[in-house]
């Protein structure tokens, strides 16, 4: 029997794929066809959303599909068997965007797009719950851990600490109970891959918390998920009920006497509770603010207990690493990062998605041949990494390898895995104050740096970006920058000057320009752009004029039009309409 | 999303808010998820549910707003049937979402924290929505819509006013 199935993670939603869905199972229904109708998660192509699979034995994956293109493909593909070639993304016959695949390596994606996420039943066929078998029937608690030490994986929540290690001190520590935490909080602007990995795979996250559970020796569990993530949520809800009737959570997990119960807890709309002992606190239902650490939460954590923290991708390493053994694993990547990295690949580019790379590609290698380069053909110019914490990247740089020593060494961080590339058109001063912005506003207040080193930094960008910039600016942005790493309590604020720094250091003169000269070189700062009308192109159609919204274009029917300068509010409204490019802006 | 009318509210009439509390009584850490359930069930955290909750979890009021006015998705106003999140997010904010901003306050005639007048729409901003690359991207109660140009929100935006 032929099966279709439709990617309905919150990106295939968003693009349409409900309506896409139902208008299938109305068709299905309507002609009384032999077709299985299915759901599932993100595949990563989410540049190519609504995706429709069929599959006849062989997989044919659509892509940009809308309702109305499913008569054609139920017409022709499943009743006459002739798939619609000229819609296909990838098939049985290689396609241009089979390029988007070739250079992943999917270890923590492994399931996603291709499982139905709602059926604990198809992750166990894909092998799933094998691994906390294998370890409840083979492994001690030690030798789980020294698997994973062995593995070299380190955590994939921006920190890149070696999660082997981090195990063994909770399992080292002393208490009566301890408690494993999946920080699925995921607030870097920019990141959406822990979003994906619970509304495509939840399965394999609690499977990894399991065999954590085990290894350190716990019998409670908490995942916090940010309140902005509803489908996660609602699947992962659904993913712990059917675990549990299956006997792999709750008492006695596969018969053994293993017992885990996990619990989820919805964050609040606070980026520091991303923070790991902010995280606790607002477990325990206070404000989030971080305390410093030692005692480290291994120690010390949730209700004073020993208390193990990892990220969802960390989790979901876990059982391929125990399947697949530590060296499949660490033959992967460089010599400090081993395994692979996902990144959601998002902004100027071509084909924004979900990619998982094998540790040490390049940064060249993932904007250009997995990305497919810069829309519209514009010029690349950086990439940010890291979110608030990190750093922009110059395009001069792209041969640079990606993993945590290199990336660092740069200034930015490799972070949770949020990639968003920029163009030409991105103006670095305005990326800056745009997460100085961001960290103003998410600071907890605690540290007096953090708080109000964080604000005066903002005041200088903005005054930069309006064009009232003055000498000395950049020294000084510097100076409080050093001052705010040097001075803060948690990686917050430790890390908050970082986007000011990279770009102060890779792209010194377009601060200077936007200081000396007044003028934005990417033209995007909208109040050091001047809009005029070139009189040699402009035919006098009136659509400008028509458009502003302050009147500020004057001029009669087929006669040249002039813009005054004095009410222009530099909307961009005229540019955008003028069919003629006669509108200049600088 | 279940708001209350202006009378229930007035008349302390809350059947559904007191059920979802009792569920939550005596649990660990138990204040979040109640202020939660307070708010899914009004809309908003009304100072009546403030005093109700301090009294299950014995925390007083004073450090419950002080948790409330912590976390951005508490409010302590009542909200639109429709709660308008625009993403400012880094890939939302490199494509443009100034421009959708634009179109929204024009459609709508409210800007950021605030709610329409007839109890429709309240406007918010949120950073990353996590569907970054369908940027710029909003979300309407629970439903996300990427991809968007300044028209298209508008024409979204029309639906929604339409249904009432
Ligand atoms: C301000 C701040 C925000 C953070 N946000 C997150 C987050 O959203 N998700 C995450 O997994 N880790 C986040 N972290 C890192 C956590 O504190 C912690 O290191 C991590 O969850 C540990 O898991 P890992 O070892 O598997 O990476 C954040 C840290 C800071 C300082
Ligand atoms: S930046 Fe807007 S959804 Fe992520």
């Amino acid at each position: 029997m032929k099966k279709i199935t439709v990617g309905l993670s919150t990106c295939g939603i968003s693009a349409g794929g409900e309506k896409v869905y139902n208008a299938l199972k109305e068709e299905i229904k309507h002609r009384s066809l032999p077709v299985e109708l299915a759901e599932t998660g993100c595949i990563g192509m989410c540049y190519r959303e609504v995706l429709v699979e069929v599959n006849n034995g062989k997989r044919f994956l659509y892509g940009d599909i809308t309702p109305d293109k499913i008569n054609r493909i139920i017409e022709e593909h499943i009743i006459k068997d002739h798939p619609v070639t000229e819609w296909l993304v990838q098939g049985p016959e290689p396609l241009i965007d089979d390029t988007f695949f070739k250079k992943q390596k999917r270890i923590v994606l492994r399931n996603c797009g291709l499982i139905d996420p709602n059926s604990i039943d198809e992750y166990i066929k894909k092998d799933g719950y094998k691994a906390i078998q294998k370890v409840l029937k083979e492994y001690t608690p030690e030798t789980v851990i020294d698997n994973i030490l062995k593995s070299g994986l380190r955590g994939r929540g921006g920190g890149g600490f070696l999660t082997g290690i981090k195990w063994k001190f909770c399992r080292q520590a002393v208490g009566d109970k301890k408690y494993v935490i999946c920080n699925a909080d995921e607030g870097d602007p920019g990141a959406f891959m822990d979003r994906s990995v619970l509304e495509s795979d939840p399965h394999s996250v609690l499977e990894g918390m399991i065999i954590c559970a085990y290894a350190i020796g716990a019998e409670d569990a908490y995942i916090y998920v940010r309140a902005e993530y509803p489908k996660a949520i609602e699947r992962l809800k659904k993913a712990i009920k059917q675990a549990e009737s299956k006997g792999y959570l709750g008492k006695n997990i596969f018969d053994s006497s293993v017992n885990l119960k996990i619990k989820i807890k919805e964050g609040a709309g606070a980026f520091v509770c991303g923070e790991e002992t902010a995280l606790i606190a607002s477990i325990e239902g206070r404000r989030g603010i971080p305390r410093f650490r030692p005692p480290y939460p291994a120690n010390k954590g949730l209700h004073g207990k020993p208390t193990n923290i990892n990220n969802v991708e960390t989790f979901a390493n876990v059982p391929w690493i125990i399947l697949n053994g530590a060296d499949a694993f660490s033959s992967m990547g460089t010599e400090n990062s081993k395994g692979s990295k996902v990144f959601a690949l998002a902004g100027k580019i071509v084909r924004g998605g979900l990619v998982e790379v094998p540790m040490g590609i390049t940064i060249n290698e993932i904007v250009h041949e997995i990305g497919g380069g810069i829309k519209e053909d514009k010029k690349f110019k950086a990439i940010q990494m890291g979110g608030p914490s990190g750093g922009c990247i110059p395009a001069s740089m792209g041969d640079l390898k990606i993993d945590y020593q290199h990336i660092n060494k740069t200034g930015s961080i490799m972070g949770s895995g949020g990639l968003v590339v920029m163009d030409e058109t991105t103006c670095m001063v305005d990326v800056a104050r745009f997460f100085l912005n961001f960290t103003r506003n998410e600071s907890c207040g605690k540290c007096t740096f953090c708080r109000i080193g964080t604000k005066r930094m903002l005041e200088i960008l903005e005054r930069i970006t309006e064009g009232k910039g003055q000498e000395g600016d950049i020294e000084k942005l510097l100076d409080l920058g050093q001052k705010i790493k040097d001075n803060t309590l948690c990686g917050l604020g430790q890390t908050a000057p970082n986007p000011v720094l990279t770009t102060i250091k890779y792209f010194r003169e377009e601060y200077e320009t936007h200081i000396r000269a007044k003028k934005c070189p990417a033209h995007s700062c909208s109040a050091l752009i001047t809009y005029n009308i070139i009189p040699e192109k402009c035919t006098g159609c009136t659509a400008c004029s028509r458009v502003c919204p302050v009147q500020a274009i004057t001029g009669e029917k087929k006669k040249v039009h002039i813009i005054n300068q004095l009410i222009c509010i530099k909307c961009g409204k005229c540019y955008d309409i003028c069919k003629f490019s006669a509108v200049l802006k600088d | 999303m279940k708001v209350k009318s202006k009378e229930d509210i007035k008349n302390n009439n809350f059947p559904e808010f007191n059920v979802a509390l009792w569920k939550y009584r005596g649990e660990d850490g138990a204040l979040i998820p109640l202020l939660q359930s307070a708010q899914n069930t009004y809309g908003y955290i009304p100072e009546s549910a403030i005093n109700y909750i301090s009294k299950i979890v014995k925390i007083p009021p004073a450090d419950i707003y002080g948790v409330i006015t912590f976390y951005s998705q508490f409010r302590l106003k009542p909200m639109g049937k429709y709660v308008i999140k625009i993403c400012n997010g880094t890939a939302c904010h490199v494509n443009n979402a100034k421009s959708i901003n634009q179109s929204i306050q024009e459609e709508l005639g409210i800007t950021y924290d605030e709610t329409s007048e007839d109890g429709m729409f309240t406007y918010q901003s949120v950073a990353c929505l996590g569907c970054c690359s369908l940027s710029p991207v909003i979300m309407i109660n629970n439903e996300t819509y990427g991809r968007l140009t300044p028209q298209k929100v508008k024409k979204i935006l029309k639906e929604y006013k339409a249904k009432k």
